[in-house]
């Protein structure tokens, strides 16, 4: 019987304290705000003789997962934390790990990505490493990225799937603001994620191996590719076994996605991480005034739940798809492109609006969210067209 | 050091069938400094480069011990990832505490002078136990002999073109193993696949000392300096000879050339009038650049020498 403890903790450090119970062998550690409180708390756990982790205090993010490869290629459990320039400054590398199938599990603290600078929180970063072939968590909570980061190392080192991992969570909205959290105890959390086998590890194998080889023309690299694709797409039972594994211990529901209240609702709204809360709020004013309104919050980015999402969506009148960064020359944002593609499948074509909003931390009020709403409404009865509007710039 | 007959007997860990050049520096540096690690398992990382693309085209490997690569610039920042694996799983009690490894680079001189420098650096500051070795062949000589950083005064590059305007690379070559001697680790030499014995000796060294180690190898490339393959090591001897190449060590900050004996000494030009890239200097007739870069030359040897004597 796992036992808990309640605490007012922020993000950073329920992502911390998960990193302390997984107990990674190593841990590549690089300041940027506002991640560097998990590094910062992971510097303690180390000094204090608490956790067994090698730290290695890198020069920079494209260092940080460099090493982060070297190790797991070794053979360790390895995990890290970045954000914003320094997921950016890594992008080169989140392909690499992923290519050479290396289980690794990176905490993002959502930010947004110059120029101009900005260090508070949008999703600019995180969907710029949406097609590099990780497995990426979008928390809402500080508690579900303590999940999510938990479930993390099982997923990324599970032998049918060996790719990274990414749990993240919206810069200082949730990496900073202090929320009520349950932890669980250390020997409950260890044995759920239990010890890293290593695959064709380069030390303590039994035989010398190669890691990152040259696949030139030939096919090899095409050969590798279609693997890397076809174990992104097949990751998805391992991740809904591990999660609801980790459920039944938490009793908190896992699911790739949060519909609530969509079964019967006319209007939903899809929206990723902290902003849920929000409209989760003015959906439940709505339907107490009679209005079939609901919200789906996607938990799961990267493989991207498309029929989870579909699922959900089919019955909707209209819906808004709530985007957190833009993908510039591109119709609709990241989130407008994958839903959008999600519901091409469904016989009947449901119109859609997508709305970029908050970026570089920009409030989202109440207000905008009742907007939002009342748009659909105009959609549905066709006095308002589908695109792209940025909410509450002007 | 071990004998000749000893090194003979020991396994070669880069093994032939690879698809480097005839007469290439690089494998030939590899090699050598693996012969230092005696008969300790051993883990390599490459940096992309030729070494890497020719000894690990899938799927066949010239590497007879685990290796790693990453991407270009990045070689130090892995292995050391690697080391940091091997102590984290240590104080884990998954390896065996009395299993020894050792952990060595290998990169080209764009990778290591140039984009992979701020990697080498912080891995040299971190106090890492590996040896990182530089083989310098002075350019980019697997995308086509462009000029890094490493390249020499005047010599010919794809991007340091000869033309009437400017004849060859305008700048001087970075020292670059002064540099890393700067981070005051344990280990840090010049050597030359040319001095095998010397080069052997501080690879044994390097991999000996506990803490980051540093190897500048000068390794030349038969198609980058524009010279016939088989002369490959006496072209590299006559780098020693000419002084351009000074083979020191700084070991616990004590500084030690090997110094050319004074009958051995021939001038810069009989070094590099055998190489194409720079022909432009010989021909129509030789240019007064040849004493510019005898100064240079002289200059650093004597550099290295006022190191020597301040660091004894």
């Amino acid at each position: 019987m796992a036992k808990i403890t309640v605490l007012a903790a922020t993000g950073n450090l329920m992502v911390a304290e998960a990193l302390r119970q997984a107990e990674p062998d190593v841990v590549s550690a690089y300041p940027i705000t506002p991640q560097t409180t998990i590094v910062e708390a992971y510097s303690k756990y180390v000094a204090d003789g608490r956790v067994h982790t090698e730290y290695i205090n890198v020069e920079s993010e494209h260092s940080s997962m460099s090493a982060a490869i070297g190790a797991s290629a070794a053979g360790a459990r390895v995990a890290t934390a970045t954000s914003s320039q320094g997921l950016a400054l890594m992008w080169e590398e989140l392909h690499i790990a992923a290519g050479m199938r290396l289980p690794i599990v990176m905490a993002n603290a959502n930010r947004a990505l110059s120029a101009p600078i900005n260090i508070h929180g949008d999703h600019s970063d995180v969907m710029g490493a949406r097609d590099t072939g990780w497995i990426i968590f979008i928390a809402e909570t500080a508690q579900e990225a303590y999940d999510n980061t938990i479930i993390s190392f099982r997923i990324a080192e599970h032998a049918d799937v060996q790719l990274p991992v990414m749990t993240t969570l919206d810069g200082f909205i949730t990496t900073h603001a202090m929320e009520r959290c349950e932890l669980l105890d250390d020997a409950t959390v260890k044995a759920f994620v239990g010890q890293r086998t290593p695959i064709n590890p380069l030390i303590n194998g039994d035989k010398p191996v190669n890691h990152g080889m040259f696949a030139s023309l030939g096919g090899a690299y095409f050969k590798v590719k279609h693997a890397e694709r076809d174990a992104n797409d097949a990751s998805l039972p391992y991740i809904k076994e591990i999660g609801d594994e980790w459920a039944a211990v938490c009793e908190r529901p896992f699911d790739f996605i949060d519909a609530y209240e969509c079964e019967d609702a006319d209007f939903i709204v899809v929206v990723l991480g902290s902003a849920t809360g929000n409209v989760r709020t003015v959906a439940r004013e709505l339907r107490a005034a009679g209005i079939k309104v609901g919200v789906l919050r996607i938990r799961l980015y990267r493989p991207f739940p498309y029929a989870q999402v579909r699922e959900a969506l089919k019955n909707a009148k209209a819906i808004a798809i709530m985007d957190r960064a833009d993908s510039f020359g591109s119709q609709y944002g990241p989130l407008g492109l994958d839903v959008r593609t999600a519901l091409y499948d469904l016989p009947a074509r449901i119109p859609t609006r997508n709305y970029i909003y908050g970026l570089g931390g920009a409030d989202v009020k109440l207000a905008a969210i009742r907007q939002v709403f009342d748009e659909l409404q105009e959609l549905a009865a066709g006095s308002l067209d589908e695109g792209l509007n940025y909410l509450g710039t002007r | 050091m071990a004998s000749i007959k000893e090194l003979s007997k020991q396994p070669d860990l880069l093994v032939g069938g690879h698809r480097l050049c005839g007469g290439c520096g690089a494998s030939i540096a590899a090699r050598q400094v693996l012969l230092g690690a005696r008969d300790v398992e051993v883990v390599a990382a490459s940096a992309t480069g030729c070494l890497e693309v020719s000894t690990s085209a899938l799927p066949y490997s010239s590497w007879a011990t685990s290796w790693i690569h990453n991407a270009f610039e990045n070689a130090a920042a892995t292995i050391t990832g690697v080391e940091a694996a091997y102590k984290g799983l240590k104080a884990a009690g998954k390896i065996a505490q009395d299993k020894e490894i050792k952990f060595v680079a290998f990169a080209g001189d764009g990778a290591t002078y140039d984009i992979g420098f701020q990697s080498l650096s912080g891995a040299l500051e971190r106090g890492h136990d590996f040896v990182y070795v530089c083989y310098d062949n002075g350019a980019y000589m697997n995308t086509g002999i462009q000029r890094s950083s490493a390249t020499p005064h005047y010599a010919w590059a794809t991007t340091s073109e000869v033309g009437k305007a400017i004849p060859g690379k305008p700048q001087k070559r970075k020292d670059l193993t002064s540099i890393v001697a700067a981070h005051h680790i344990p280990y840090a030499a010049q050597a030359s696949i040319g001095n095998w014995k010397d080069l052997v000796e501080k690879a044994e060294k390097a991999f000996a000392t506990p803490g980051p180690a540093f190897l500048n190898v000068l390794a030349p490339c038969p198609r980058g300096w524009r010279y016939d393959s088989s002369m490959t090591i006496e072209i590299s001897r006559l780098a020693f000879k000419s002084k351009f190449w000074p083979l020191f060590e700084v070991a616990d900050g004590v500084w030690t050339m090997r110094e050319v004996k004074e009958k051995d000494v021939i001038p810069v030009a009989d070094f590099l009038k055998l190489q194409g890239r720079f022909a432009h200097l010989f021909k129509p007739t030789p240019s007064p650049l040849l004493e510019q870069i005898q100064q240079e030359v002289d200059e650093y040897y004597a550099y290295i020498q006022r190191m020597c004597a301040a660091h004894s």
